[in-house]
């Protein structure tokens, strides 16, 4: 045997290759079958960036199945409430390039939530039940209001609401919410030589 | 290179003017002081308010008190408007424990509760309680504590607390909060902070100069309260005028009864240069240690108070005045008469400036605080508040409008200016690109934002603004993140919800089904079964009937109440044995009732009885009853088709 392969290099080479990969087979076959990892790990990266507002504009029925849909090849500018800073972050992720928001889809918006005025309401629950994050508070035939910290602004306990009583309303920006802007870069034209400048530079 | 120089010039004291010699050994120690990387010396310009003694600013016709003027939750309003007040009362509570009260620094009446323009950066309005004064300035009554010495921590604190003190060094943090330290925490070293390094501010300096015994007391009620085991006041060699006065002023205490060791009071003296001021920066000039990123003095055990804070301490534990007043400098030479006033919270700017001989005409922008750190003010009616030391009216030839930005050319000259030894330029690309988390790993965190970068900066570029609103940028970015990790945990708690729920309804119609069909495959030997049952049960109660007859006419005294009462019992538990059983029975006994009713209609007939009328109705009575029983026996077997009439 050790004779047929030292006299036949080539098939010695071929056979040592063979036997490598068997070998390198069954240990990935084995590693593949006790290191199986539930769920996709991508899938929970997507989710993360994902603005979770459940809010369905994409086309999905929340966030979870869109991030299902982008690992699966999806188009990654589906997601209004993300906008371009979600978009970025995606792109970043699957290491493809950032595309615009699809207009389809909506348009990026101030955060808002939804206020329930509450003299009109029915208590009908229509919208306790359309509300995908548990921010409505009520019961059948009582007034309801919505927990403003925890809504998400999704807008889809609006449509449901049979006397029309819910608004979605910019979230307020006091003196706490508010916070200083960058530097308006175009507002100095510093990209110009000084002398091509109309004024001269004040002292 | 420079701490070298500094080690050798100027054991602290040394410099100082006044060399007395009556000071205890303690005060007279030798001591090493540090320098802080960076740092710039830009014209001081605090002479011009220096010259006058502080001055009384009176009390003006409004006074405008915002709820918020510290950090933290804002106060919650505890007066209605047309309230009389009285000086020194509580206007507003604090809400939550990073909050302090508000008191009313004059008497008169509240007429108004709304949003006002406040001294903020954004210029927007907040909410606010307008007093207009009487000019009585009548103090409510008052409780100043008698021997502070004696009082514990907690009542101190309580003090404290309720006299709603917020550092009055500019950043407004509840100072019952800081000084809170947990007991575990062992706080060695004391810093007193009279740098003042900004230029222009001379408000704790006139406070150092004329008001050292109110310090002198401030510091000996926070000796009291952290028991430190050394004092250390430091003061920018700008101010030398002042150490005599504090040292003669911090004699008057026994420091080593009060922290209950032996505790070292020291006046110490170093190099002017901005920031020194800073607390992270002032600690290590004063003692060497740098506090960690993220980390807070009280980690090494250190405190670090503002003199402003000291003497506002002294006023609530010893007077009962709450903070209702701070020293704050006007000056600028858009104003006749630069000055330190002892102004009331809440007096308009406006108020001030008139005066101080206020040139609106000349004036380019109206500065709250420093030039370096404050803001320009938009409306001239905004109150003073806690933290505000400084009003600046500068001239346009003065304070120039900053010209225009020039594309970084990477001198490096910011990141030898940085106190926080930071890389402000490379700040300046991320916070250009939005690059947060490479922000984040550069430490943004740990500039103080005190402007020496822009002000080094040959480019003109305004980099502090840029690391401000990457600041906000990471601020909503971490909170939208903590919001949609919330909002996700939310969304799939419902989800599973429903999930349990359908599988509830699910199981719940499997368990239905799975009993109809045992009982349809029964239901071929068990009518035979019940209707023996309900014959037996006919009987049983056939014969109680009898017995119930035969007692009743045997014993008179028998109570028809009791009887009723154990019959409807004895129906109801023969209805729940079996509710086809007991419907069946509710027919038979209404059966027997109308037969029984029938023959006393004809007895009465036959007898030609009075109560003729009564019997018929009982007979229709007895009819409709067992009409309606016969249909409520009929109702199920409608309903199951399948299940066989039971009689």
């Amino acid at each position: 045997m050790i004779e047929f392969l030292f006299s036949h290099p080539i098939a010695s080479a071929l056979l040592a290759l063979l036997l490598l990969g068997a070998a390198f087979g069954a240990v990935l076959g084995f590693g593949a079958i006790s290191f199986k990892v539930e769920g996709d790990p991508i899938v929970d990266q997507i989710n993360a960036i994902l603005p979770q507002t459940q809010c369905g504009q994409c086309g999905y029925p929340g966030c979870k199945p869109y991030a299902e849909a982008i690992a699966n090849g999806d188009a990654i500018n589906k997601c209004p409430p993300g906008g371009d800073a979600g978009i970025h972050a995606l792109a970043d992720l699957l290491d493809v390039e950032p595309i615009a928001l699809d207009d389809e889809h909506g348009v990026e918006d101030v955060r808002k939530v939804a206020y329930i005025r509450e003299a009109e309401c029915i208590g009908c629950t229509k919208c306790i039940q359309a509300c995908p994050v548990d921010a409505i508070l009520g019961a059948a035939k009582q007034m309801h209001t919505v927990i403003v910290s925890e809504c998400t602004g999704c807008d889809l306990c609006v449509e449901p609401c049979p006397v029309d009583c819910i608004d979605m309303l910019p979230v307020e920006t006091g003196t706490r919410a508010w916070s200083w802007n960058l530097p308006d870069a175009h507002q100095n034209p510093a990209d110009i030589i000084a002398s091509d400048r109309d004024k001269p530079r004040a002292a | 290179m420079l701490t070298k120089i500094l080690q050798t010039l100027s054991p602290a004291t040394a410099i100082s003017p006044v060399q007395p010699e009556r000071y205890s050994p303690s005060i007279m120690r030798m001591r090493k002081i540090w320098d802080i990387h960076g740092g710039i010396h830009p014209p001081e310009n605090k002479t011009q308010s220096l010259g006058e003694r502080i001055r009384q600013a009176g009390i003006p016709a409004q006074l405008i008190l915002p709820l918020s003027q510290h950090i933290g939750a804002a106060a919650v309003p505890i007066v209605k408007v047309g309230d009389q007040i009285l000086k020194g009362q509580c206007i507003a509570r604090a809400e939550g424990l990073v909050s302090v009260p508000v008191h009313a620094p004059s008497s008169g009446c509240v007429v108004a509760i709304e949003n006002r323009p406040i001294p903020h950066p954004s210029g927007l309005d907040d909410l606010c309680i307008v007093i207009d004064t009487d000019g009585h300035d009548r103090w409510r009554e008052r409780n100043p504590v008698e021997n502070f010495a004696s009082c514990d921590k907690q009542t101190l604190l309580g003090i404290i607390r309720d006299a709603g003190i917020a550092g009055m060094g500019g950043a407004g943090f509840p100072t019952g909060f800081k000084l809170n330290v947990r007991d575990a925490r062992e706080i060695d070293t004391l810093v007193l902070n009279g740098t003042e390094c900004e230029p222009y501010i001379t408000s704790d300096h006139a406070l150092m100069r004329e008001r050292a015994e109110e310090i002198a007391e401030g510091i000996a009620i926070l000796a009291q309260l952290l028991q430190p085991r050394e004092i250390l006041l430091g003061v920018e060699d700008n101010k030398l005028d002042v150490v005599a006065g504090l040292q003669s002023a911090l004699q008057a205490h026994d420091f080593n009864a009060l922290s209950q060791r032996d505790c070292i009071v020291e006046v110490v003296t170093f190099p002017t240069k901005y920031p020194s001021g800073g607390e992270k920066q002032l600690i290590e000039i004063l003692t060497g240690k740098q506090v960690p990123s993220g980390r807070l003095p009280a980690d090494l055990g250190i405190v670090c108070q503002n003199l402003g804070t000291a003497v506002a301490i002294a006023d609530a534990v010893l007077r009962d005045i709450p903070l209702i007043s701070r020293i704050t400098t006007i000056t600028g030479e858009a104003v006749d008469r630069p000055c330190n006033l002892e102004v009331l919270l809440g007096t308009p700017v406006e108020y001030l400036l008139q005066q101080c001989g206020f040139r609106a005409g000349e004036n380019n922008r109206l500065v709250m605080g420093g030039p370096m750190m404050g803001f320009a003010l938009l409306d001239t009616r905004v109150p003073v508040i806690k933290t505000s030391n400084c009003i600046l009216a500068p001239t346009e030839a003065e304070l120039p409008k900053p010209p225009a930005a020039q594309p970084c050319i990477r001198c490096g000259f910011c990141a030898e200016a940085c106190p926080a030894s930071l890389l402000p330029q490379q700040l300046y690309w991320f916070a250009q690109g939005k690059e947060l988390e490479k922000l984040e790993q550069h430490n943004i965190a740990d500039c103080i934002e005190c402007g020496a970068c822009s002000y080094v900066c040959p480019s003109n570029i305004p980099l502090v603004q840029y690391y401000r609103a990457a600041k906000a940028e990471i601020r909503e970015r971490d909170r939208d993140m903590q919001q949609a990790e919330y909002a996700k945990q939310r969304f799939d708690a419902r989800q599973e919800r429903l999930q349990r729920l359908e599988q509830e309804k699910q199981a719940a119609r499997k368990a239905r089904q799975a009993k109809a069909a045992a009982r349809s495959k029964q239901s071929g030997d068990a009518d035979p079964k019940a209707a023996a049952v309900a014959a037996a049960l006919a009987r049983v109660e056939a014969k109680k009937v009898e017995a119930k007859k035969a007692q009743a006419a045997n014993s008179a005294e028998d109570d028809p109440v009791q009887r009723a009462l154990l019959k409807r019992k004895a129906q109801q538990q023969a209805e729940a044995a079996d509710p086809q059983a007991a419907l069946q029975q509710k027919v038979d006994s209404a059966k027997a009732r109308l037969e029984k009713a029938e023959t006393r209609l004809a007895d009465a007939q036959a007898e030609n009885s009075e109560h003729l009328a009564a019997f018929e109705a009982a007979v229709q009575k007895g009819r409709e009853k067992l009409a309606a029983a016969e249909q409520a026996l009929a109702q199920p077997k409608e309903k199951s088709t399948d299940q066989p009439a039971s009689n």
